[in-house]
C-alpha cells in the first residue's frame, strides 16, 4: 500500500454513471469518521459516456496534493484500468464488475446482481460505496445516515432499497477486508470535525461573499462556471444580483458599471472568455473602476481541453489589455486560500482601484479537501466609497495616487467617468504634456502602494538550502508533499501566492540559492519567466507538465530526485 | 423649482462636433427635456460607448460612464443592478449601438433593464470619416463601400419590436416637439424603451439630409395602436415614407432589475446593503 497513515481509493465511471454520488458520500462520511479527505477529479468534456475518474485519498493528516498510485480502484465500467495504465500498481486493490476488469486481476463484484435482487440495477452505485465503507472500516450507521442525506427529498422507496443496497455492499467489504488482511492504519484525528469540507470552488464562492460581493456575472465556461452557480445558490440567501450575460465581453462591462454606481461584483470565467473581456480590463485600468476577475484556467490554445487543469495563463492576465496600467494577480495555492485571497481581492480592488485578478485551474477548484474553518467572523468588507459634492474630482490628482471614488446617487458631485484621457472631472482631453501625462503617472504611482500590501512568499524545507524549488498557485500542495517526502537536506520551496506585482522579497530568496528549480504545470515556465525578468535571477531548470492533469507526488518525487 | 432660463444639466462645454451637426439638435432637445422633467440630478447618469454621439453626455452636467465602444448597454444593466433608483439614460450612435454593441442591444431588450436608449441614427460613420454603419442605405458609395453598400440595411424598430422591446419608438430632428415628448414618455416608461432619432450628419452624408427626413418621415397615424404588436411590426417595415412616433409599447413588463430576488421588496442600492458575519456563518456552517 501507499501509506501508512491513509489511503488513496479511485472512483472510475462514465459521466452520469454514479462516480459523483460516491464520491460526495465516501468524503462525508470519511470526514465524520475523523479523517482528513482530499479530493480531486479528472473528466472528459462531455454529458454523458467517457471515463471520469475521481482520487479521494482519506488519511490521517491534512494533505491537499494529487498522487498517482492507487489502493483501492472502484471501477463501474470497463475501459477504467486499461486508462489508468501504470497507476494500477500490484498494490492496487480492484472491485468492479466481472466485466469491467479489462480482464485483469480484481475482485469481481456482482454490484449489478445485488441491485437488481434489490429492485433496480441503478442501486448498484450504493452497492459499491457500501462496499468501500466496509473495506475501509468506516462505520456502518454513520454510512447509513450520509446516504439517508445524500438522498433527503427523494422517495422513501428509493431512499430505503439504496440504504439496503448499501448494506448489502458493506457486508461484502467487510469480509473482503478481514480475507485479504487489508489495514491502512487510518486513525481518526481529533481535531477533524472543527474542520470545515468543501472545494476550491465553494471557498471562492464563500470567500467573495466574506469580501462583499453582491453581484456576480458571467458566461458559462468550464471551469469557471462552478463559482457562478455555487453563487447563484447563495443568492437565495444573501442580497447577491446574478445574471448570465450575453457573451463575455458583456461580462466585464457590466460588473464596472456595477462596480461604477457602488457595487462589489466579480466576473468568473476561463481562459478563452477571459481573452474576450481584454479590452474591458483595459477599460477597469483606464477609468480605475475596480472588477474582481476569476481566471479558472484550462489547457489553450483556443478551445484546448475543455475540462483538465493548466497554469497557461499567467502571461494572459499578466499582460491583458492594451495599454499600460496596474493591476493585481493572485494565485491561491490551497482551498483555505481560495477562501482568503477572493475575500481579500475585493478590499485590495476596492482600495487601489484597480483589476485583482484570482488565478485559479480546473484542478483547484474541482478539489475537495478538509481544511480549517475560517472563523468566527469570517466578513471583512473595507467599503471606501465617498460621499461626492459639487465640483466633485473623479480623478483628483493626489500623492498616491488614489483618488477618493464617490458614485452616483451619493452626494451632490457629478461622477464622470471616461475610457478617453480624461482630467480630473472625468472629461475627455486632448491636453497631452498638461493632462495626459499626469493623468498616466497617476494611475501608475498606485503600483507603489499595492507593493506593499503583497502577499510574502512562503519558505518550507531546509531554511539553509542550496537548491530551491519556486512555484506558484496550485502547485502548492504536491511540491511541499514531495519535498517532505524527499527530504533532502538543503533543499526548500518558495511559494508565490501573489505573483503581480511580486514582493520585493522574492529576489532575497532566488539570491540565496545555488540552483533554482522552477515547477509549473504549463509548457514554457511563465513564471520561471517573470522571475527572471523580474529578479535577474537564471532559472534553468524547470520541471513542467502539460498535458491537461495535474502534477502528483509521486512523479514529482521522482523528477525533482532526479535533478538533484 | 429650476428655472428654465439656467437648466442645470448644462455645463456649457465646447463641443467637439462639426458646425451644423444634428448633435447639437439633440442636445439641446435632450436639455430640455432633462429640465423640464425636473430629474434629481444627483439620481441620474448617461451611459455611452464612443463615438461622435457618444461624446453627448461628457456636454451635460450630469454623472456619466462614458466606456467601450459597443458595450454602453451592459454598463448601464449594471449600473442598474447595482442601484435600481438611479435613472439610466444610454445615448449613442447607430454605429456604436446597432454594429458593435448588436448582440448586446438583442439581449438588453430581453432582459428590459429600465433603461432609456437614444440612438442618433445618422445612418453613417462620422468619427471614423464616413464608412457605412448598420443602418446605411443599400446602394450607398463610401470611402470604404465603394461599390455601394450591398449588406441588407438594420431595422433598429422591427428588430426591437421582434424581441418584444417594452418601448419603441422613432423621432428625427426636425420635428423637436414630437421628440421632446416622446423622449419624456421614454424616460418615464418603467423598462427598456428605444428611441432612434433621425439626426443629420453634414459632413458624411450627403443622402439623408435634415431636408431628406422631412420629405421621408411622417407621424405615426392617430389610429395606430402601440399595443398591438403587429401592428407595430408592420409599422416598422414602412420606409416610404419612414414612421415618426411610438410604435410600440409593452406594459407591465417585468424589468431586469425587479427581477433580482433582493429587489422585489427593496430597492435599498448595493452599497446600502452588507452581508453580517451570522449569514455568513449560517453559509460556511454547512460545510462543516
Amino acid at each position: 500500500m501507499n501509506n501508512q497513515r491513509g489511503c488513496t481509493v479511485v472512483l472510475g465511471g462514465e459521466a452520469g454513471q454514479g462516480v459523483q454520488y460516491i464520491e460526495s458520500v465516501l468524503v462525508r462520511v470519511a470526514k465524520e469518521s475523523g479523517f482528513h479527505v482530499f479530493a480531486d477529479k479528472e473528466y472528459m468534456s462531455r454529458i454523458r459516456g467517457g471515463i471520469n475518474t475521481t482520487v479521494i485519498r482519506i488519511h490521517s493528516e491534512r494533505l491537499q496534493a494529487h498522487v498517482e498510485g492507487i489502493d483501492v480502484l472502484v471501477v463501474l465500467n470497463r475501459g477504467v484500468v486499461s486508462r489508468l495504465g501504470g497507476r494500477v500498481g500490484t498494490g492496487t486493490l480492484i472491485i468492479g464488475e466481472e466485466s469491467s476488469l479489462d480482464g485483469g486481476e480484481g475482485v469481481a463484484v456482482p454490484f449489478a446482481a445485488i441491485a437488481l435482487e434489490i429492485g433496480r440495477k441503478i442501486y448498484a452505485n450504493s452497492v459499491a460505496l457500501g462496499t468501500v465503507c466496509g473495506l475501509l472500516g468506516i462505520d456502518r450507521d454513520r454510512m447509513a445516515d450520509q446516504v439517508g442525506r445524500q438522498l433527503s427529498g427523494k422517495d422513501d422507496e428509493v431512499v430505503r432499497a439504496n440504504l439496503l443496497a448499501a448494506t448489502r455492499g458493506y457486508d461484502l467489504g467487510v469480509d473482503l477486508r478481514r480475507d485479504k488482511g487489508i489495514d491502512f492504519g487510518l486513525k481518526p484525528a481529533a481535531d477533524v470535525a472543527e474542520h470545515l469540507l468543501l472545494s476550491g470552488t465553494e471557498a471562492l464562492a464563500l470567500g467573495a461573499l466574506a469580501g462583499g460581493c453582491n453581484a456576480v456575472f458571467a458566461y458559462p465556461m468550464t471551469p469557471g462556471t462552478g463559482v457562478f452557480t455555487q453563487l447563484a445558490q447563495f443568492s437565495r440567501e444573501v442580497d447577491l444580483v446574478v445574471e448570465q450575460v450575453e457573451d463575455e465581453i458583456g461580462v466585464i462591462n457590466m460588473a464596472l458599471g456595477a462596480w461604477y454606481a457602488g457595487g462589489r461584483a466579480l466576473v468568473t470565467t476561463s481562459g478563452g472568455g477571459f481573452a474576450l473581456m481584454t479590452e474591458g480590463v483595459s477599460l477597469a485600468g483606464m477609468i480605475e473602476t475596480p472588477v474582481v476577475i476569476h481566471l479558472g484556467q484550462r489547457p489553450g490554445p483556443a478551445t484546448g481541453l475543455p475540462t483538465r487543469t493548466e497554469q497557461g495563463d499567467l502571461n494572459l492576465a499578466l499582460y491583458a489589455g492594451h495599454g499600460e496600467f496596474p493591476r493585481i494577480i493572485l494565485a491561491p495555492g490551497t482551498i483555505e486560500q481560495c477562501f482568503s485571497f477572493a475575500r481579500k481581492a475585493f478590499n485590495l480592488a476596492d482600495a487601489f482601484q484597480v483589476p485583482v485578478f484570482l488565478l485559479t485551474d480546473q484542478y483547484l477548484v474541482d478539489s475537495i479537501a478538509t481544511i480549517p474553518d475560517f472563523g468566527g467572523n469570517p466578513v471583512e468588507i473595507d467599503q471606501r466609497v465617498v460621499e461626492t459634492g459639487e465640483g466633485y474630482r473623479r480623478y483628483r490628482l493626489t500623492a498616491d495616487g488614489i483618488s477618493p471614488r464617490g458614485i452616483p446617487g451619493y452626494g451632490s458631485g457629478s461622477v464622470c467617468v471616461d475610457s478617453d484621457e480624461h482630467d480630473e472631472w472625468g472629461r475627455i482631453t486632448e491636453d497631452l504634456d498638461g493632462v495626459r501625462v499626469p493623468m498616466a503617472d497617476k494611475r501608475l504611482r498606485k503600483l507603489d502602494g499595492l507593493r506593499r500590501e503583497v502577499l510574502d512568499p512562503e519558505l518550507t524545507g531546509d531554511p539553509d538550502y542550496s537548491t530551491l524549488i519556486v512555484g506558484w498557485g496550485s502547485t502548492c500542495g504536491v511540491i511541499r508533499e514531495a519535498l517532505a517526502a524527499l527530504a533532502v537536506p538543503g533543499l526548500a520551496f518558495l511559494f508565490c501566492p501573489q505573483v503581480w506585482p511580486l514582493p520585493e522579497t522574492v529576489a532575497g530568496h532566488l539570491a540565496r540559492a545555488r540552483r533554482i528549480i522552477a515547477v509549473e504545470n504549463n509548457q514554457a515556465g511563465q513564471f520561471a519567466d517573470l522571475l527572471q525578468r523580474e529578479t535577474g535571477a537564471w532559472i534553468a531548470t524547470r520541471i513542467l507538465k502539460y498535458n491537461g492533469m495535474p502534477f502528483a507526488v509521486e512523479e514529482l518525487v521522482a523528477r525533482i530526485g532526479g535533478e538533484l | 423649482m429650476k428655472e428654465q432660463t439656467a437648466n442645470e444639466f448644462d455645463n456649457r462645454p465646447e463641443m467637439a462636433w462639426c458646425p451644423g451637426c444634428g448633435n447639437y439638435a439633440i442636445r439641446n432637445l435632450m436639455l430640455q427635456v432633462l429640465g423640464e422633467m425636473r430629474l434629481e440630478r444627483e439620481n441620474l447618469v448617461f451611459v455611452s460607448g464612443i463615438g461622435q454621439a457618444a461624446k453627448a453626455p461628457q456636454y451635460y452636467n450630469v454623472s456619466y460612464f462614458n466606456g467601450l465602444h459597443g458595450r454602453a448597454l451592459p454598463a448601464a444593466t449594471g449600473i442598474k443592478a447595482a442601484n435600481p433608483r438611479l435613472t439610466v439614460v444610454v445615448e449613442s450612435g447607430d454605429g456604436d449601438m446597432y454594429g458593435e454593441g448588436g448582440n448586446h442591444f438583442l439581449h438588453a431588450i430581453r432582459r428590459n433593464p429600465d433603461l432609456t436608449v437614444i440612438v442618433h441614427n445618422n445612418m453613417v460613420y462620422g468619427l471614423t470619416k464616413g464608412q457605412a454603419s448598420p443602418t446605411t442605405p443599400l446602394g450607398t458609395v463610401t470611402p470604404a463601400q465603394v461599390h455601394g453598400v450591398a449588406a441588407a440595411p438594420l431595422n433598429p424598430l422591427a428588430l426591437a419590436i421582434s424581441l418584444d422591446a417594452s418601448f419603441v419608438a422613432r423621432v428625427s430632428v426636425h420635428r423637436p416637439e414630437v421628440m421632446k415628448a416622446i423622449v419624456r414618455q421614454a424616460i418615464e416608461h418603467r423598462g427598456f424603451s428605444l428611441v432612434d432619432v433621425f439626426q443629420s450628419c453634414v459632413t458624411f452624408n450627403k443622402v439623408n439630409t435634415l431636408r431628406w427626413f422631412t420629405d421621408n418621415t411622417s407621424e405615426v397615424p392617430p389610429g395606430h395602436d402601440p399595443s398591438d404588436r403587429q401592428a407595430a411590426f408592420a409599422m416598422a417595415l414602412r420606409e416610404d415614407p419612414w414612421p415618426i412616433g411610438v410604435l410600440y409599447r409593452h406594459h407591465g413588463r417585468q424589468t431586469f432589475e425587479k427581477g433580482q430576488k433582493m429587489y422585489h421588496a427593496d430597492d435599498t442600492p448595493l452599497f446600502r446593503r452588507r452581508i453580517d458575519d451570522a449569514a455568513m456563518r449560517t453559509l460556511i456552517g454547512r460545510y462543516r
